[in-house]
């Protein structure tokens, strides 16, 4: 290289290099863009299987929307106009028509049913599909046992287009369970052939392509970056999707997916802050879709294995020293429904979630904390998920200030998303505050994973009582012998002594919100809190 | 040269060394357990100590290591646990993502700091001079991110005059086809200027965001190198001798005074980088930085080892040039070197 050669040009390109100046430009494919739904949310999949290990929640969405499953739920109008599923009405989806028996279930198949790859959907590919939801373990084992849906054996393809569902105890979630997101249908044939002799299932090559029927095909996945969908015309298990393209990127930074709706070029985003759904909604340029989350509870937890959470007193206290008014002000932005403060006469309904009859009261509180032994409160650790800072941290420093009135000093212990379940799983945490929803929207479901004595992990206080126990096992016999004045009779047992002995401070129910441009229609809200592509239009 | 190159090359082993012993072990001391992460939220023990040993974790740690060294001796950085994908093919994929980000930024960067520098040292104490130490405290002392959600604001939301912070393409274009994995290198080989101009108007706004962030070291060395420079006697001698200031300004000192800018070049080019990280994310730019912070969330080791190696390499490479530069520039360091 030529010293004096490269200096000059050197010293040129410093002195004479100019910013470069291209104009910005508009997409020039407006046509395409009235037939495509462009997505943003903050975090993409991490595997497109709801079968596979450690699936997100996005990646629900992709299944759900990539495959079809026996039969799907029909809609209803709830009071404010938007749509909701109907939790009680079942429409076709791949089975044409059923019966359901009192030992068993029979679906007959559409014969028309087609995978993405052309080849017809069998009763054969219904079975290996829910084999392999019982038998991979993990989280779609767990969920299919939530139905009493546990043995292959269990699962019989009678023809080609005839699939039976024996069932091993009455249970009233069997169905139900028939509906969520894991048992879906995968194409079978197309799985066997990339399943290794170390991976049977072939969940490796499900983690990134889509082996189904559905509505949609995944065309395009770069993970953290986007994921592309064609619409599948073929499609026969409903009425034909008016969407011909998804286009779904994640935006990481709040502020620009709120930005990308305002200006127009995003069609739809969730997972704003509260505070931008608040803004938005009184705003006119943006629709803002919210409904209650079924079955979901932000809570505050305490451990009731040791002390002093142990001492019912402790926690009816801490129940009545919580701010559960400035938590719906500051920190939901009015976005929930309050679970708190239900007249005390009222007695209670055969619903959940309710509202708890618990109320600020510091006066109170400080009573039953010198009643419990504790005239000068004492000190502990409230811990939190940084996965969900938005919520949780604003709560937890109102918490904090309201403790330390009655003379708890807490600190607080913030702990990185990754880190959280397992800190759970431990079950040492003092105290906590947390959200859990379940997808079946029924109070047993609920109360089978949060307050039964089998400790599960969302049984986040260690709750154990045998009383409890028998009385959420009642109310799933009596639900499953369809005795309706037993069932009521038992939930509102159990109801009561949840309330009466709080291991748990119920604080809201949130809302689901949904921020979207006018216009998108056909918005439709799930209990698996993710979009269905198939309802949505652009006007 | 060639010899110089290999005795730098023979220097930079033992730090690579050094950085894959320290990867690895940084990522075990991670807080979070990723068996416990990956098992789900409805996990059970036995679930979590299944998905352990199917992950190796469970084996002792100079065992987990002289497989990774294996993996790493064959090119083969292992595979992400949550997305399955093998990370090499990955970290090519993303990081002329990051690369563009940073050079066009760069560019950009030197383009107003470098002139800058050196009208601020030509004409000390003037208005120039100050607006020059003004721009160059700001741009230091505001974050990167806040820089960037603020023209975001700006220019897209206000203005509209940017395009939607997207990533590297509208949505609706389509990527060029890859040669260099530099878009706009890629869509003038394609000979496709519309694609071109689309990917040059996403860089503006992310790349002005690393430029402001890398004017001030650039500007104020400029600056200081000039100003020795322009009071030695070899200035005062060419101006005697009645050269036209701009010759003995850009011929003569500027020549002389760019050694220190070369050095500062390419420690901004490494702290930007760095700084990527929460540029690509304010930006939803699909570089190794975001892939890097995503993983690190997820405790997933392989693109986290990945990301810090192929950075360190990225460093080594870069010191090299630097290197080889100051000997093309000159003369006298490449006979003391």
């Amino acid at each position: 290289m030529d010293r004096r050669q490269f200096l000059k040009s050197t010293a040129i390109a410093a002195g004479a290099a100019t910013p470069i100046g291209a104009p910005f430009v508009r997409s020039a494919a407006a046509q395409a863009r009235a037939e495509t739904l462009l997505v943003v949310t903050e975090s993409g999949p991490n595997n497109v299987d709801i079968h596979g290990v450690g699936t997100n929640r996005p990646g629900y969405e992709v299944s759900w929307n990539c495959y079809d499953r026996l039969f799907t739920h029909g809609k209803k109008t709830l009071a404010d106009g938007s749509e909701s599923y109907d939790r009680d009405k079942y429409e076709p989806e791949l089975a044409e028509s059923w019966d359901i028996g009192p030992n068993s279930a029979t679906f007959k198949l559409r014969k028309d049913a087609k995978f993405h790859d052309g080849t017809p959907i069998t009763a054969k590919d219904v079975k290996w599909s829910f084999d392999r939801a019982v038998s991979v373990g993990g989280f779609p084992t767990f969920q299919m046992k939530a139905g009493s849906l546990e043995k292959p054996e269990q699962f019989v393809a009678v023809d080609d287009h005839t699939f039976r569902v024996d069932f091993i105890r009455k249970d009233a979630l069997t169905i139900p369970d028939l509906g969520v997101i894991v048992p879906c249908v995968l194409n079978a044939g197309l799985v066997k052939k990339n399943a290794t002799e170390k991976d049977p299932w072939g969940l490796d090559y499900t983690k990134q392509n889509t082996a189904g029927g559905g509505a949609f095909k995944m065309v395009k996945w770069t993970p953290g970056t986007e994921v592309v969908y064609e619409r599948n015309d073929d499609w026969k298990s409903g009425p034909l999707p008016k969407l011909k393209r998804v286009i779904w990127r994640m935006v990481p930074s709040a502020g620009n997916r709120r930005a990308l709706l305002e200006r127009g070029d995003a069609d739809i985003s969730f997972d704003l802050p509260n505070k931008d759904f608040a803004e938005l909604k009184a705003g006119s340029k943006i629709k803002v879709v919210a409904n209650p989350v079924g079955n979901g509870i932000g809570y505050i937890g305490m451990n009731v294995k040791k002390p002093p959470f142990d001492n019912v007193k402790v926690r009816q206290a801490v129940a009545y020293a919580i701010p559960y008014q400035k938590i719906m002000d500051a920190v939901l932005f009015g976005l929930g429904k309050p679970m708190f403060g239900a007249p005390a006469d009222k007695g209670l309904d055969v619903a959940w979630p309710q509202p708890h009859s618990y109320n600020t009261d510091l006066a109170k509180a400080k009573a039953l904390l010198a009643e419990a032994g504790y005239p000068n409160g004492f000190e502990t650790t409230l811990s939190f998920d940084l996965g969900f800072a938005v919520i949780n941290e604003p709560l937890c420093v109102l918490v904090q200030e309201s403790l330390g009135q009655i003379g708890i000093k807490t600190t607080i212990n913030k702990i990185p998303g990754a880190n959280w379940r397992a800190e759970l799983l431990k079950k040492e945490l003092p105290l906590i505050s947390n959200f859990f929803s379940g997808w079946l929207d029924y109070p047993e479901y609920f109360f089978f994973w949060c307050y039964h004595g089998q400790n599960a992990v969302f049984n986040t206080m260690s709750y154990q009582s045998k009383e409890m126990d028998a009385l959420i096992e009642a109310a799933r016999t009596a639900a499953a012998a369809g005795d309706k004045a037993a069932y009521e009779k038992e939930v509102k047992g159990f109801v009561g002594k949840a309330f009466a002995e709080v291991p748990r401070i119920p604080l809201f129910q949130p809302y689901l919100c949904v921020a979207m441009q006018p216009s998108v229609t056909g918005y439709r809200y799930w209990f698996h809190r993710q979009l269905d592509y198939r309802t949505i239009a652009k006007a | 040269m060639l010899r110089q190159v290999l005795k730098r090359l023979a220097t930079a082993i033992p730090s690579v060394i050094g950085v894959v012993v320290v990867t690895f072990l940084l990522t075990r001391v991670l807080p979070g357990d990723t068996a416990a992460y990956f098992a789900g939220p409805a996990a059970t023990p036995q679930a979590i100590a299944e998905i352990r040993a199917k992950l190796g974790l469970d084996r002792p740690l100079p065992e987990q290591f002289a497989a990774y060294v294996k993996d790493l001796a064959t090119g083969n950085l292992g595979n992400s646990l949550s997305t399955g994908r093998a990370v090499t093919t990955e970290i090519i994929a993303r990081l002329p993502a990051s690369a563009e980000l940073t050079l066009v930024g760069l560019l950009l960067s030197m383009a107003v700091a470098i002139p800058l520098g050196i009208v601020a040292a030509v004409k000390q104490g003037s208005i120039v001079d100050h607006a020059c130490r003004m721009v160059a405290t700001a741009g230091v002392s505001l974050p990167v991110f806040f820089t960037g959600l603020l023209l975001v604001y700006v220019f897209y939301f206000l203005l509209g005059w940017a395009p939607a912070p997207l990533g590297r393409l509208d949505v609706f274009y389509s990527a060029p086809p890859d040669v260099t994995g530099f878009y706009l290198i890629d869509s003038l080989i394609a000979r496709d200027l519309d694609t071109f101009r689309a990917a040059a108007a996403q860089l503006v706004v992310p790349a002005l965001t690393m430029g402001i962030f890398s004017l001030a070291p650039i500007a104020r060395m400029t600056r200081a190198s000039m100003l020795a420079v322009l009071s030695s006697e070899f200035i005062r001698t060419a101006r005697a001798s009645g050269l036209t200031p701009r010759t003995v300004i850009i011929t003569y000192a500027f020549r002389n005074a760019l050694l220190p800018v070369i050095t500062t070049l390419g420690m901004v080019f490494s702290f930007l980088l760095g700084a990527n990280v929460l540029v690509e994310k304010v930006f939803a730019w699909p570089g190794i930085g975001s892939y890097a912070i995503e993983a690190l969330i997820a405790s997933d080791y392989a693109p986290v080892q990945g990301f810090v190696l192929t950075m360190a390499i990225m460093y080594v490479a870069l010191n090299l040039v630097i290197d080889l530069l100051y000997g093309v520039i000159d003369p006298r360091v490449r006979i003391e070197g």
